[in-house]
């Protein structure tokens, strides 16, 4: 029983982060059919500009309640600016390729950036703690935690809400869908595709880099920090459908739980088990779980 | 139609190779070793891709080759390269020819995620387990030709002669493959899948074909490159050592078998003299030089040898 709820607690803070990266992962995806290798780029930006700017937020000795809101605007800025320069200066050209060739292209963008980020931040690990620690731990029936996960998940709930409200209920959001359900189509009828890749990019890498900005206070911030989330937001984007944000949820959720039911109870398959469950997920339902097949075209 | 040289073009590489081999320096052949093995997996998945598959995985083929040999040689003392080389081509096949069944009934980017995600199956479970040598791998013991000890520099060029018969005679079969029926309904299916069903042929079987001749030569390329370095460890079949596959197979193009040999050969030297010349900036290197080759030569290199003719025939 206590193991259960350790790892429902430790399962929803996995999901809190994972769900913030994949959202923008499965967004790009679903506008602009590019499945973005450099979204790990994105985070391992936001983990960095956050943990410097948390260092010089607490070296200026400022109170530490506006941390937080250094911490977000920290990866917003630095994604949504790194992202816009991608987009203008090498996605740009190549729109219109295969996908596997688009893949390609970002996976090339993020082996860039690998060395972009050890040229600006160095090899030595940052640590900003200091939000992590400032709010202190909390007990629940028995179970200890952090205050921030708590307050990381509540945040990844409402970002989630209101993704969903943008899409679903905003006049830019109907237009999005246009364009997610058929591109042409909505060149068609006078959607300026091209203005909507730019902003989709934009707030996707922003969601990426946001990811690590908020994930940057519970981790060591090392060079590499983007490579293992790429697979990991993969496999939540596929698990769940790319394109669809409820299956970004879902997937995020699966993949939380299933780590850290592994992590608890049989360590030694920790890795093996997130990708055996995209593997069956994909066997059985290739296009995700909320994803809609596409019809064979002849 | 002109003639097909390929056949002889590639005996007269083997002899060239063989000589070469003798006369390089020893960091030279080295280079050339690692740049064949590896060559030998983007070549499977050229022949993969000509039929539309394009795996994100090869990893997997990858690491099983190069595991495969380090546990026999390591846990039940075959050291015999000859034999390592056709135990983990067995393994290889028997492994894709199940796996094949299952993949080959996807297509395009799902194709992608599930080899990708097959692939990170195999690095979960070899990172994890400690009989395995978890994270660092482990080293392979130098091989044995026939009984002679393979020792020293002669060990290292019978490696190299060994490497270079089995690259050459792996894009002769692949060659012969893709000008076979099977292979070349397998560019029937890639450009309208449907009709070929029209026409009668089993899509399944020839993908599963296909598939399989990618997984053998991915095995094979694996246990070379473990008998050249003699280390292994799970980093084998990581996403990024896949995905540096897929980007020589589209940068060599899918225009010749043997082009990603090729292209695999200048990578690693591209590669080797970014990562002697800029060591804190080579990945950056590679990935500008990635960027440039896909967007000025968007058919890959070979593309280049046909340029002057396509330039005469339309003029």
């Amino acid at each position: 029983m206590q193991n259960l709820v350790a790892i429902l607690v430790d399962g929803t803070i996995y999901f809190s982060w994972l769900f913030i990266v994949s959202l923008g992962l499965t967004l790009i995806y679903g506008v602009m059919k590019i499945l973005n290798i450099a979204h790990g780029s994105f985070y391992a930006f936001g983990a960095y500009t956050a943990a410097s700017a948390i260092g010089a937020y607490f070296a200026a000795d400022l109170p530490g309640a506006g941390s937080y809101l250094v911490l977000l605007a920290a990866g917003i800025a630095v994604g949504a600016g790194v992202g816009f320069l991608v987009e203008r200066g090498i996605l740009r050209p190549m729109y219109g390729r295969d996908e596997i060739v688009m893949i390609l292209v970002t996976y090339a963008a993020f082996l860039i950036f690998e060395d972009v980020i050890k040229l600006i931040w160095g090899v030595d690990p940052y640590l900003p703690y200091q939000p992590y620690s400032l709010l202190g731990r909390a007990d629940i029936s028995g179970i200890s935690f952090a205050v921030y996960d708590l307050a990381l998940l509540l945040f990844a709930l409402c970002l989630g809400a209101l993704a969903w409200w943008t899409l679903e209920r905003t006049r830019q959001g109907k237009l999005l869908r246009v364009v997610i359900h058929d591109r042409e189509i909505a060149l068609a009828m006078g959607i300026d595709v091209t203005r909507m890749f730019t902003l989709t990019f934009v707030i996707g890498a922003a969601l990426g880099a946001l990811g690590g900005a908020l994930a940057s206070p519970g981790i060591s911030v090392v060079p590499g920090v983007g490579v293992d989330v790429i697979v990991l937001a993969f496999a939540v984007s596929v698990i769940g459908g790319l394109g669809s944000i409820a299956g970004a949820a879902v997937g995020a959720l699966i993949v939380g739980v299933a780590r850290a039911a592994a992590v608890h109870l049989m360590p030694e398959v920790e890795l093996f088990v997130i990708y055996a469950v995209m593997a069956i997920v994909l066997t059985f339902r290739p296009e995700g779980l909320f994803g809609r097949a596409a019809p064979r075209k002849i | 139609m002109r003639r097909d040289l390929t056949l002889p073009a590639l005996a007269a590489a083997l002899v060239l190779l063989i000589v070469l081999g003798l006369v390089l320096p020893s960091w030279l052949r080295f280079l050339l070793t690692i740049g064949l093995a590896k060559g030998l997996v983007a070549m499977g998945l050229v022949v993969m891709m000509r039929a539309g598959l394009v795996s994100f995985g090869q990893g997997l083929y990858y690491g099983l080759g190069a595991y495969t040999a380090g546990l026999a040689a390591n846990f039940y003392g075959i050291d015999d390269a000859f034999l390592l080389i056709a135990l983990s081509a067995l393994v290889s096949a028997i492994i894709g020819t199940a796996i094949g069944a299952v993949v080959t009934r996807f297509r395009q980017i799902f194709f992608a995620m599930l080899s990708l995600a097959l692939s990170m199956i195999l690095y979960g479970i070899l990172v994890r387990s400690s009989v395995l040598g978890s994270t660092d791998g482990f080293n392979l013991p130098a091989p044995s030709f026939f009984g002679f000890a393979g020792e020293g520099d002669a060990g290292r060029l019978m490696l190299y002669c060994l490497t270079v018969v089995v690259a050459i005679g792996m894009a002769a079969v692949c060659h012969l493959f893709v000008r076979s029926p099977v292979g070349v309904m397998g560019e029937a299916i890639l450009s309208n899948e449907i009709r070929v069903e029209y026409l009668g042929a089993s899509v399944t079987r020839i993908l599963r074909q296909t598939y399989v001749i990618g997984a053998i030569a991915g095995g094979l390329g694996g246990t070379l490159v473990a008998l050249a370095t003699r280390h292994i460890d799970p980093e084998l079949a990581y996403w990024t050592t896949s995905g540096e596959f897929v980007f020589v197979a589209i940068l060599s193009g899918i225009g010749h078998v043997a082009a990603p040999l090729l292209g695999m050969v200048l990578f690693e030297g591209f590669r080797s003299f970014a990562f002697q010349y800029a060591p804190n900036s080579w990945q950056m290197l590679v990935g500008g030089a990635m960027l440039a080759v896909i967007l000025f030569l968007p058919a890959g290199l070979w593309s280049l040898s046909k340029w002057k003719r396509r330039a005469g025939g339309q003029a």
